[in-house]
């Protein structure tokens, strides 16, 4: 298609009228940064494939793109995807994907980089490439190209997109991102072939080039093994980590209409020591790493500065385990109270310290209080690691109640490995329990929210060798909570099966299902992730047309020994901790907190440099002193 | 408490930005500007912003006007310095000025407006002239918003063509009225014209207040 900043900008300026929200499409914002695209070297589109509106929030792009465009020798612009109604109007009138900085076309960019935080989103990814006039699969591009990069939670299983790109990030970004430009920038001064490029790149620590390995499958589809193609590739791509966590972004882009996030973030912590054995983001996110309360504090109020927003998140994946919890959310409470502004904390735990936590936190009372306990049986509970008493949950859900809050959320996941309809039906008993202690407190005010996922075992976690659910009994136990979670202040959200087996193939595939998503896309399937876009019939067509059975990768229980096709993906956390693992969820037996005690993951050999370099509270993984891992047992903390 | 009436002018980069975000978006510029806005009382305390008339999605302006309270009181002299590295792209201030307190609400002082309208498809002036001409000749325009049917003629003061070098690019210059519950939308005397409204680009010129 191949049009000019000036074009593209003359289309927008005649249609824009035309659409839904012409403000995702135009750029501009406050802190948003244009530089000089002639002077700078090294340009890097960042693209959210969803709309703007879900995509600007988002904290890893954010990262980045304050990174590169600090380098004096590069530039990044931003790309999301355009909704229907604007992604007619551009094809109709021929208009390529652009960036919404200088409104190049992303051809135009030597680099583009896709963050896939989950896997629902890789039809829109074909489709922007589509869009953009780049051919979907790496094979078909060369040096003419951009280079095509994605990073993001759902890359430790980089083999159902491994088609369409020329490289994944397995990790965190922060350092390897700006190496991977650095090696961009050589290897275009050399005139280098792509193919030498991503030799280079496959030389990275963290960076996966997919077409330089290759599987060998078994008659029965399994995998036998994958293998580096030449003896200069490494056998295995070991994801990648910050040691420190780098000074946190303060100069986030002040989107000027609404979107779903409109906050200045902070994470206070990355990685989860609780161990849940269904978590993908608590096996693959480890070490645990803490920012210091006077980072944090100072960050909030350069970001508040800089942008002028309303509300602060305070992230991690699991707030009340920050070693000094109470302490920081004192800070936080004395710096920024009396400012109108609004403070959340996610990820509580369940106990009547989080009331306190959030009372403290939010002067004003925010509308709902949410808590997960996944689970309703303690059998339930032992088998998934996630231990919570149902006195205890009853408790604190008093305690919310009378402390003037009206809803409470409660998230559950059903699927379980080894679930039955009792585990399912205490459910909803244990929801009817919590509804009528919050009546009891103030009457028919009180409301619950009930979101009900479903399990999908995800790679790299102690279930990925478990079979999951199918449709029928999927729905069979969301019948029985629809049936018995009724009633006045009762509300029950669930996720409708076919998303949830999208997402487990999509998450479970191996390579084979580049040539499927590639299929789905072409018979229609784009923006997976919305629930009212429902493609499970062209899903399953394009299974079968690529003689592939969907419930290969979802139904089927895995040998223990089998090798799944994520195998050449050191997350970090080893095999044998895993099985150990699994082993121990069949006899239903607990896996206590690792912040009191290490339980040998497999992280702190790995990384037992950085930590040496590292020493101190940062990490909770206990100290390395001249190579060794000190085998002191923390005494355990008192827990409130 | 201090009331500050700020006139200024909006472009591109605002123009697809609608009346309840741009309330934000003032509302993000103040915070950053470090200037102490008051907030109103009760359970939902809101910032005490008051703009004058909303500009209708993908217009620019060359004069709006809001009012803000800030309390303690900030020097009118120290308020521009503080304000203008805290603008979003778009804004440009063309003046602040104290207010008095006991003045009544923006809203209820704007009386009229004046728009530009230009063309993106040229046609001849003489044709448009020839509209205009038996528009402001008719007793009532009927047109139909949002399934409400309502008289337009009354909301329009004058309609003016304006020539330009071009002869196939007229601007067309609408004086209509914007009283509470009468307030008359540029993009339907360019439709009761008989013209595209998204083949037009209209431009706020001013504010005009009424008599007090």
């Amino acid at each position: 298609m191949g049009k000019t900043p000036l074009e593209i900008q003359s289309f927008l300026e005649r249609h824009l009228l035309r659409v839904e929200k012409p403000g995702r499409y135009t750029g501009g914002e406050y802190n948003s940064t244009l530089k000089n695209w002639q002077e700078t070297p090294t340009r890097v589109a960042l693209v959210f494939p969803d709309i703007y509106d879900l995509g600007l929030p988002n904290l890893g792009l954010a990262i980045l793109y304050q990174d590169i465009n600090r380098r004096p020798d590069a530039l990044a612009e931003r790309a999301y995807t355009p909704w229907h109604d604007m992604e007619a109007l551009m094809r109709r009138e021929q208009i390529p994907a652009y960036s919404l900085e200088s409104k190049h076309a992303l051809t135009d960019f030597d680099i583009i980089g896709f963050t896939l935080p989950y896997e629902t989103l890789y039809t829109n990814t074909l489709n922007l490439l589509d869009l953009a006039g780049i051919p979907l699969r790496s094979a078909e591009r060369s040096e003419e190209h951009p280079l095509i990069i994605a990073g993001g939670h759902a890359c430790f299983n980089p083999e159902p997109m491994s088609a369409f790109m020329d490289a994944f990030v397995i990790g965190e970004g922060e350092e390897v991102m700006q190496e991977i430009i650095n090696q961009v920038q050589e290897s275009k001064s050399l005139q280098e072939s792509r193919s030498v490029l991503l030799h280079r790149l496959a030389k990275l620590w963290g960076v996966y080039v997919p077409t330089l390995y290759s599987p060998i499958y078994n008659p029965d589809g399994t995998i036998q093994a994958i293998t580096p193609l030449d003896s200069a590739t490494p056998a295995k791509v070991q994801k990648r980590i910050v040691a420190k966590l780098p000074p946190p972004p303060t100069h986030f882009i002040v989107p000027s209409i609404n979107v779903v996030h409109n906050r200045v973030s902070v994470e206070i912590m990355r990685g989860c020591t609780r161990g849940c054995r269904f978590c993908h983001a608590g096996m693959i996110n480890r070490p645990v790493r803490e920012r210091s309360i006077p980072e944090i504090v100072s960050s909030l109020e350069e970001a508040l500065q800089q942008t002028g927003f309303e509300e602060i998140a305070l992230l991690s994946l699991s707030s009340s385990d920050y070693t000094h919890i109470l302490e920081l959310v004192n800070a936080v409470s004395d710096h920024f109270s009396g400012r109108h502004l609004t403070i959340s904390l996610p990820s509580l735990r369940i106990e009547s310290t989080s009331v306190d936590l959030l009372e403290r936190l939010q002067g004003s009372r925010q509308s709902s209080f949410t808590l997960a306990p996944e689970a309703a049986t303690e059998r339930m509970r032992n088998t998934i690691n996630k231990p919570i008493p149902d006195q205890m949950l009853l408790d604190t859900a008093r305690e919310i109640y009378s402390r003037g809050w009206k809803t409470i959320k409660l998230y559950f996941m059903i699927g379980h490995p080894s679930e039955t309809l009792e585990d399912v039906a205490a459910i909803a008993s244990l929801c009817q329990a919590v509804i009528s202690v919050g009546r009891k407190v103030m009457g028919r005010k009180a409301s619950l929210n009930v979101g009900v996922s479903t399990f999908v075992p995800k790679p790299h976690t102690p279930f990925q060798w478990v079979a999951m659910d199918g449709i029928e009994q999927i729905q069979a136990k969301q019948e029985l909570l629809r049936r018995r979670l009724g009633g006045p202040g009762l509300k029950l959200n669930w996720t409708d099966p076919r998303e949830t087996m999208l997402e487990a193939w999509l998450s479970r595939g191996d390579r084979r299902l580049s040539s499927v998503i590639e299929r789905a896309w072409q018979l229609g399937a784009k923006f997976d992730a919305w629930q009212d876009e429902n493609h499970f019939d062209l899903w399953q067509q394009a299974f079968t047309e690529q003689g592939l059975d969907s419930s290969f990768y979802t139904h089927r229980e895995r040998f223990i020994d089998e090798t799944f096709p994520w195998e050449h993906i050191q997350a970090g956390v080893t095999r044998k901790y895993l099985t150990e693992e699994y082993r121990w969820s069949l006899e239903g037996r607990l896996r206590p907190d690792c912040r009191n005690q290490c339980y040998a993951c497999g992280i702190l050999p790995l990384f037992k440099d950085l930590r040496q370099a590292n020493p101190g509270e940062g990490w909770k993984c206990p100290e390395v002193t001249a190579g060794k891992i000190r085998s002191v047992t923390i005494p355990l903390q008192e827990t409130l | 408490m201090q009331r500050i009436r700020l006139t200024f002018s909006r472009s591109q980069p605002l123009r697809y930005t609608g009346h309840l975000d741009m309330q934000i978006v003032w509302e993000r510029t103040f915070r950053r500007a470090r200037l102490p806005l008051m907030y109103s009382q009760g359970f939902h305390p809101q910032p005490k912003i008051n703009q004058a008339c909303p500009l209708p999605l993908g217009m620019i302006s060359r004069m709006e006007v809001l009012d803000f309270w800030l309390q303690p009181e900030v020097p009118l002299d120290e308020i521009s310095p503080a304000l203008l590295p805290a603008l979003p792209p778009g804004i440009e201030i063309i003046s602040l000025a104290e207010e008095d307190l006991r003045t009544p609400a923006l809203q209820t002082q704007v009386t009229s407006t004046i728009y530009q309208a230009t063309f993106l498809i040229p046609f001849s002036a003489d044709l448009l002239d020839q509209s205009v001409f038996t528009f402001l000749a008719s007793p009532q325009i009927l047109r139909v918003r949002r399934n409400k049917p309502y008289d337009l003629r009354p909301l329009v003061h004058n309609l003016e063509v304006l020539q330009t070098s071009n002869p196939l690019n007229p601007h067309l210059q609408m004086h209509l009225a914007a009283r509470d519950g009468a307030t008359g939308r540029p993009e339907e005397v360019i439709s009761a014209l008989g013209y595209d409204p998204l083949d037009t680009r209209f431009e706020r010129m001013q504010l005009l207040f009424g008599e007090q």
